[in-house]
């Protein structure tokens, strides 16, 4: 593919090709694969040419593929209750069968019929509470079934802003035990020269994601919300490379050129904007987008894709502690609120559509209090629904058309 | 006997009526109590304060208030506590300190409506490192600050280290009350453990050791008689309400060991030795070993209740599994295989503090009853 002419849709899709290629021959050449949670610090592993998986990308579009019920029912016959996350379940679903198909060498049905993305069996996994206790315990359980080394980095719930040094040390240490136990597990020293350029990459794949972000500030505004959360993949899987500062370079270059010619994602149809607080509806994305887009409703705020704007000062590892800890649903209510209240701003949006999302308590929860310090700072109304990341079985479509058009006609007023 | 009697019957007073118990702390002492929200809290720090740690798990009690602030998949323990909330139940508590180790409680903490003022504070979770033992005495270090600020007292490391002290032996009287209790199944039923187990959270604990004390060594003066009935181990976090522990009961069951978060996994083990008082009240968090709410890969939990089983003779295990407890639930289908494979039986019934009729839980209870009969 020629990089330079490549549109960005076509990098998005190559690079994530491209990575789960990496890390099928990184297990094929006896190399280590980590399968990682989204907002883990990947400098480390990356420093150590690990190859990474990244879990919920890989169940997200699982679900975005309507492929999460045959996994799901695969975590149920182990004993995985439906109340789990189920970004969780259709993993450790996932994980079963490539544990069977290790086991036996016979590939289990459900696998090969599965439109779910070939990434191998990890060789140790590392987990970041910083978006939820879950990714905890879920991981425990990668550990144990596979019997394979766990990293672990505990970012302590900010219970009062600002964040305290003695919160920020005890995570640097935890990177630098990061830093002995990936040296016992590969047998090599770890590379401070690398790492440090590692680290400056991810800030300038950073720099480009939050760059992206800016153009939802435009009224119209040519970038729809719902693209961003597509390009949420490279983000996650791969901001410690270059391949996600080159496609998101190419995407807002392409915006840039876009809002210059006058080009609207909704062209002269965007009668309201809307934030969107939580993870998409995977199993439904399109539903969820076109009942919005058919009620001329732009989405151009989310403080999702925003929980990876992890900017830091590159050699400064207390700078990377916070950047990691300060997600906003990681603070007390009064910052969420006005983390989302600026997200809001930022998008000039008209109303927040909350997405109560089953699979989620820390990103649900609070969903109604942190929309009540927003809409009072900011005077627009809300509206939630009830869904899932991934089951299927937890969304209503009519529902929430019901209350999309519910917000919509608040919004009018 | 009588004075067996006398005792349990004092405990299950004060278990069933904790605010009656916080009434006579006041008038004896003139000092108030300090909530201690579900699950592990430095009780140590409001007790060298002279004021009365009481815990804080919620009730059986219809939801209704409480759905106005909280979505219908948080736990049930934690639907029972905002209800308790709304009602004005923890008014008369002078503060209450909040832990977050789930998410439901991080979230939780954020929308207190009761009165007392909130000091949360938050446990690490990479626990076998040092450096998470010095976070967590800093965290008690501006739990203690905040709590000195709201009782307007000074609370010194030497009060600390006494509260330590006493709280050490509440929880040797209690390990060897649960060893004495499983001998004597006939005195000692479940609800009767779990009333004896349940009143020191909400009473003085050198007043509860002495009366557990006494307890224990009146139960050592009865023969010990063969138990015709069968014995289990419960895990989880609580065992509530108390129609499910008369269910385990009616059953002929005796509950010989537990590994419930309300239970022993508050006093298994010890507040360890160290460099200063919120030091060691850290590591105590770094030890505890086996709760699904404190992380660990090396997942001991099934081990642990495998030993429990062998180590008391138990015919099985019955999983007292929280509606809605993420954390439990994740732990089950690791221990569960482990369990089977070690050959010990074991159900699963769900705990909804809500509850009113038990009758699913009777049934489960029952067949498994049966199953072990065979």
């Amino acid at each position: 593919m020629n990089i330079e002419q490549a549109s960005a849709k076509e990098l998005l899709a190559h690079y994530q090709a491209k990575l789960d290629e990496e890390a099928r021959e990184a297990k094929k050449n006896g190399k280590l694969v980590c399968w990682s949670a989204s907002v883990a610090p990947p400098e480390m592993c990356v420093t150590m040419d690990i190859a990474m998986v990244y879990p919920e990308t890989h169940a997200a579009g699982i679900g975005a593929r309507k492929g999460a019920t045959d996994m799901l029912e695969v975590a149920a016959s182990k004993g995985y209750s439906i109340d789990n996350c189920s970004y969780a379940r259709v993993n450790l679903g996932y994980m079963e069968l490539l544990k069977q198909y290790a086991k036996t060498g016979v590939k289990p049905e459900l696998l090969a019929k599965s439109p779910a993305a070939d990434v191998p069996l990890p060789d140790l996994v590392i987990t970041c509470n910083n978006i939820c206790n879950t990714l905890l315990k879920w991981y425990e359980n990668l550990a144990a079934e596979l019997n394979i080394p766990c990293i672990v980095i505990d970012v302590p719930f900010n219970h009062d802003m600002p964040i305290p040094d003695y919160s920020k040390r005890y995570i640097v240490k935890q990177f630098e035990h990061a830093i002995s136990q990936l040296e016992g597990i590969t047998g090599k020293r770890f590379d401070y020269d690398k790492f440090l350029e590692v680290q400056k990459q991810t800030q300038r794949s950073v720099a480009q994601w939050k760059r992206i972000a800016s153009f939802l500030q435009n009224e119209p505004s040519p970038l729809n919300g719902f693209d961003f959360f597509n390009y949420m993949a490279l983000i996650v899987c791969a901001r410690s490379r270059d391949y996600a500062e080159i496609t998101f370079k190419k995407f807002a270059d392409e915006l840039e050129e876009k809002l210059q010619k006058g080009i609207y994602a909704f062209g002269d149809n965007e009668k309201s904007r809307v934030t969107w607080e939580g993870i998409a509806v995977w199993p439904y994305l399109g539903h969820t987008f076109k009942t919005l887009k058919n009620a001329g409703a732009l989405m151009t705020g989310s403080a999702y894709p925003g929980m990876w704007n992890l900017e830091y000062t590159p050699g400064d590892l207390m700078s990377m502690a916070e950047a990691y800890t300060r997600i906003y649903i990681n603070t007390c209510l009064e910052n969420r609120g006005k983390e989302l209240a600026a997200v809001a701003e930022q998008g000039k949006c008209d109303g927040l559509l909350l997405h109560n999302n089953r699979s989620c308590k820390l990103m649900s929860l609070l969903n109604f209090q942190t929309a009540e310090l927003v809409s009072k700072k900011l005077q627009i109304p809300y509206a939630a629904f009830d869904g899932d990341q991934t089951d299927p079985s937890n969304f209503a479509p009519a529902q929430y058309d019901t209350r999309v058009q519910s917000l919509c006609e608040m919004m009018k007023k | 006997m009588s004075r067996i009697h006398d005792i349990i019957s004092q405990l299950e007073q004060v278990a069933s009526d904790p605010q009656k118990a916080i009434e006579s702390y006041k008038k004896e002492t003139g000092k108030g109590a300090v909530g201690i929200l579900y699950v592990y809290g430095p009780e140590e720090i409001v007790h060298a304060a002279g004021y009365l740690p009481v815990g804080l798990w919620g009730a059986n009690k219809t939801i209704t208030q409480a759905r106005a602030h909280l979505l219908p998949f948080a736990c049930s323990i934690m639907q029972s506590v905002m209800e308790l909330e709304c009602e004005g139940a923890y008014d008369t508590l002078e503060a209450v300190l909040f832990c977050v180790p789930c998410d439901t409680l991080k979230c939780m903490s954020q929308m207190w409506k009761g009165k007392a003022p909130v000091i949360t504070f938050t446990h690490p979770q990479n626990r076998k490192i040092a450096a998470a033992n010095d976070f967590l005495a800093e965290e008690y270090s501006l739990v203690r600050t905040k709590l000195e600020k709201i009782l307007n007292t000074k609370i010194t490391d030497e009060a600390i280290e006494r509260s330590i002290e006493v709280y050490n032996d509440n929880r040797k009287a209690m390990r060897d009350f649960c060893d004495t209790a499983a001998d004597h199944p006939e005195i000692i039923d479940p609800t009767v453990r779990h009333a004896v187990i349940k009143a020191r959270f909400f009473m003085e604990k050198s007043k509860h050791t002495a009366l557990v004390n006494e307890l224990i060594s009146e139960l050592k003066k009865q023969p010990i008689k063969p138990w015709t009935g069968k014995k289990v181990v419960l895990t989880g976090i609580m065992a509530e309400p108390a129609g499910l522990l008369d269910v385990i009961k009616n059953n002929g069951f005796a509950v010989v060991a537990d590994d419930l978060a309300q239970e022993s996994r508050q006093f298994r083990n010890d507040v360890p030795a160290g460099k200063s008082p919120l030091y060691r009240l850290a590591r105590w968090w770094q030890e505890l070993d086996g709760c699904s709410l404190a992380t660990d890969p090396t997942k001991p939990r099934g081990q642990m209740l495998i030993n429990l089983a062998d180590k008391y003779d138990a015919d099985g295990v019955i999983v007292c599994m929280m509606k809605f407890c993420d954390p439990e639930e994740f732990d089950y289908p690791i221990y569960y295989p482990q369990l089977h494979q070690a050959g010990i039986r074991n159900t699963m019934i769900e705990v909804d503090l809500e509850a009113r009729t038990f009758e699913q839980v009777n049934t489960r209870i029952e067949t498994f009853a049966e199953l072990l009969s065979r």
